[in-house]
């Protein structure tokens, strides 16, 4: 094949010149003091739903404070990273940007992060204004490397017709079980809920599953060390945890016997035919397939509540609390933070800002948009509210977060891409059946544990 | 006499200036530094320390570099075969049957398209669920395939997608090749009663040689470097069944932060390329032409 200038070529200079790089990919360094003393913030977000919230923020933020003006940039996730990382090499990073768990830890080991715990003291900032365990997710030796903005949990979201069609009253989705050995009532409905090409359901002794209209199941896969789309809720209300300490531990435990038969439940559905082959799977994302009725239930983040039950869904769509655990039900529960960058000229200004994100004032505006669930308490039940006067039942999300016990926190340690590669690739050999669960994901937690040698 | 060459040598240094400056900066700066960054342990985030051979013997035992060497090749000959050997039968019609502008134009369409563009198009194409190629495979009673997401598929499916939107533009060239060889060649051997095929082996195959090998050239380091359509359809998977050399180069560079590694590795594929490029121009003695 012969090929233009392409991103290929490019990379390879790239990989070799990323000092370069750095200093080509420019965000201005216009940030300095202007003659009266006033003071450009650069801040960096990825979530394109979210800009307009933070803008608002922003000048709310700058009628309080006329001599700072803060400046967002908003970019995609893939590049956000990248971007972010070329521009703290080249000393050009933001002033302030948004972190997440398992990204922030490489830049807190590189000295990157300024450490907030001085300001949070001084300005006494009450930390347990904030959803429970949010806060301490960003220490690290008693230095805090960010204050909390939102957090995010699980829910199963279904087609609602289809249920219906099939005879489901949505109301029994509240209480789901689930075992790893028979799959509980929620097995049962995901056997009733798949459907193959003449009709016929998973309990149908008629039913084929060589022909599947819609799958009962979407299960995830391309889920990295987390499994926070899927197994990681199920193995949590077994009573698996990821590592000896979260955050910051350094032996992670993924050849646990308990996550094994997680991943063996899912191979069963596939077998059964109630979910797709991970060969024959889409290359598509649940949501793209949930809307074309090619699946029936799947689980999901509050994240993605105004794309199930937004303007844009094409199937109705409701959501219902994870299916309870033999140890009760669990929830993956993430937050996000807002990090300082430890070379930026206007800490002060750089940390009133902070303050300010993580503060009622900017919270309840970002909670009154309904795009994602605030950190403050207070902010998420205004998020419940606006959700409620737009006519959505998201009360799913929310139980479970309040729920005691009902939540765990996805894993921070170093080495986070490296882990959720290994870890990811070892699930789908097992899934599909290029070797047994119980051994893949002992390669695989001796090859991840043994990056913390 | 002498003096005039001399002038002429100068006048040319400054026609090479410009080339010569953007290759220095964009090409020359960065393989030294990037030579540099292999024999370091740099993350971007730290100032690189000398790590010796570190990085090179790291690379000798890492079975996923060795297996992302092997899944390059494989695509190399799976998009090398069928693109050659597509293009040398698109040219031949060309240049025996028509000579059709309009269609020389048709040709190059995929081409155009960019490669994400491609990516994209054939990732909705091909998929298993919604694709409409899989929608006529079970009308016609045939499975879905998982072009993308089977490990078996998922690297011929890749290949496949570049063979489409290449095999006009090599046949292009080839073809601009063939139009060199002269007329009265085939004229002679038709006369003599040779047939299509006959015409084809003695004289466009042997005459084409020259342009065969710079095409062969530039398509084998194309291929080796195939990342966009992979980066956009399978993203190395499925498990690491399309994880090329490049991709793992990617990845280890902006996904991992390993710039001393991922540079280490890039060196090591500069030099299979150089040995590649000058054993494929020894066996087809590409500077030598028959015609001659």
């Amino acid at each position: 094949m012969i090929r233009r200038s392409r991103a290929g070529a490019a990379l390879l200079s790239l990989a070799m010149a990323a000092g370069l790089a750095g200093l080509a990919a420019c965000s201005g360094d216009d940030s300095g003091d202007g003659a009266d003393g006033a003071v450009t913030l650069d801040y960096w977000l990825w979530d394109d739903n979210q800009k307009a919230s933070y803008q608002a923020c922003a000048d709310a933020f700058h009628t309080s404070n006329p001599n700072i003006t803060v400046r967002i940039t908003q970019s995609a996730w893939d590049q956000y990273w990248q971007n972010l990382t070329t521009q703290l090499a080249a000393g050009e990073a933001p002033d302030v940007w948004t972190n997440q768990g398992s990204y922030y830890p490489q830049f807190v080991t590189s000295g990157q992060i300024l450490d907030l715990q001085p300001y949070v003291k001084a300005d006494n900032v009450d930390l347990s204004q904030y959803q429970g365990g949010l806060a301490d997710l960003f220490v690290k030796d008693d230095a805090r490397y960010g204050l909390p903005k939102d957090w995010d949990t699980m829910a199963l979201v279904f087609n609602t017709d289809h249920l219906k069609a099939q005879g489901v009253d949505a109301a029994s989705l509240k209480d789901l079980t689930w075992n790893p050995t028979d799959g509980g009532t929620f097995e049962q409905l995901i056997a009733k809920a798949t459907v193959d090409a003449k009709g016929k359901n998973g309990l149908d002794p008629a039913f084929d599953k060589s022909k599947i209209k819609t799958f009962g199941f979407l299960p995830e896969f391309k889920d990295g060390s987390q499994g926070q789309n899927g197994w990681g809720n199920f193995a949590a209300s077994l009573g698996f945890t990821y590592l000896d300490k979260n955050p910051w531990g350094t032996q992670y435990k993924y050849d646990d016997p308990r996550l094994a038969q997680v991943i063996d439940w899912y191979k069963s559905l596939i077998a059964k035919g109630y979910s797709p082959a991970l060969d024959k799977a889409s290359t598509l994302a649940n949501d793209a397939l949930m809307n074309a009725g090619k699946g029936a239930i799947t689980i999901t983040g509050s994240w993605m509540i105004n794309s199930y039950l937004g303007d844009t869904a094409k199937v109705k769509f409701a959501f219902a609390p994870l299916p309870a655990g033999p140890q009760g039900r669990k929830s993956a529960i993430n937050g996000l933070s807002d990090a300082i960058w430890t070379g930026t000229e206007h800490k002060d200004e750089a940390w009133k800002w902070v303050k300010f994100l993580a503060s009622p004032d900017c919270q309840n505006i970002v909670g009154g948009n309904a795009v994602v669930f605030p950190a403050l308490k207070d902010a998420s039940e205004k998020a419940l509210d606006a959700h409620k006067a737009k006519g959505r039942d998201v009360q799913a999300f929310i139980d479970e977060a309040s729920a005691p016990g009902g939540t765990f926190f996805l894993p921070i340690t170093d080495h986070g891409s490296e882990v959720s590669q290994i870890v990811q690739d070892a699930i789908q050999s097992a899934v599909l059946g290029q070797t047994d669960s119980a051994s893949a994901l002992k390669k695989a937690n001796d090859q991840v544990n043994a990056l913390f040698k | 006499m002498k003096t005039k060459r001399r002038d002429d040598r100068r006048a040319a240094w400054w026609f090479l200036l410009p080339v010569l400056v953007g290759f220095a900066v964009f090409y020359g700066y960065p393989a030294i530094r990037g030579a540099w960054y292999s024999v370091t342990d740099y993350t971007m985030l730290n100032q690189p320390s000398f790590v010796g051979a570190d990085n090179y013997t790291e690379l000798a035992r890492d079975g996923e570099f060795w297996h992302s060497l092997l899944v390059t090749v494989w695509y190399v000959v799976l998009n090398i075969g069928s693109q050659t050997l597509l293009a040398l039968g698109v040219a031949s019609l060309m240049h025996r049957l028509t000579r059709s502008t309009v269609l020389r134009a048709a040709l190059l369409l995929p081409w155009l398209v960019p490669n994400v563009t491609v990516g994209l198009l054939w990732m909705w194409l091909l998929d298993t669920n919604l694709g409409f190629v899989n929608h006529l495979l079970t009308s016609l009673g045939v499975g879905p395939v998982g072009f993308l997401t089977d490990a078996t598929w998922a690297m011929p499916s890749v290949a496949a997608i570049n063979t489409w939107a290449y095999t006009g533009y090599t046949a292009l060239l080839l073809y601009a090749g063939m139009l060199q060889i002269p007329q009265y060649l085939y004229e002679s051997a038709a006369i003599d009663g040779a047939n299509e095929w006959r015409m084809f082996r003695r004289i466009t195959l042997p005459l084409l040689r020259p342009v065969l090998a710079l095409v062969l050239v530039v398509s084998l380091i194309g291929s080796f470097q195939i990342f966009d359509t992979i980066a956009v359809t399978t993203f190395g998977g499925p498990v690491s069944a399309t994880r090329v050399i490049y991709y793992f180069i990617y990845e280890q560079a902006f996904r991992y932060f390993h710039m001393g590694y991922a540079a280490a590795a890039a060196i090591c594929l500069a030099l299979i390329l150089g040995v590649l490029t000058a054993i494929q121009m020894r066996l087809l003695r590409a500077s030598r032409s028959d015609l001659a």
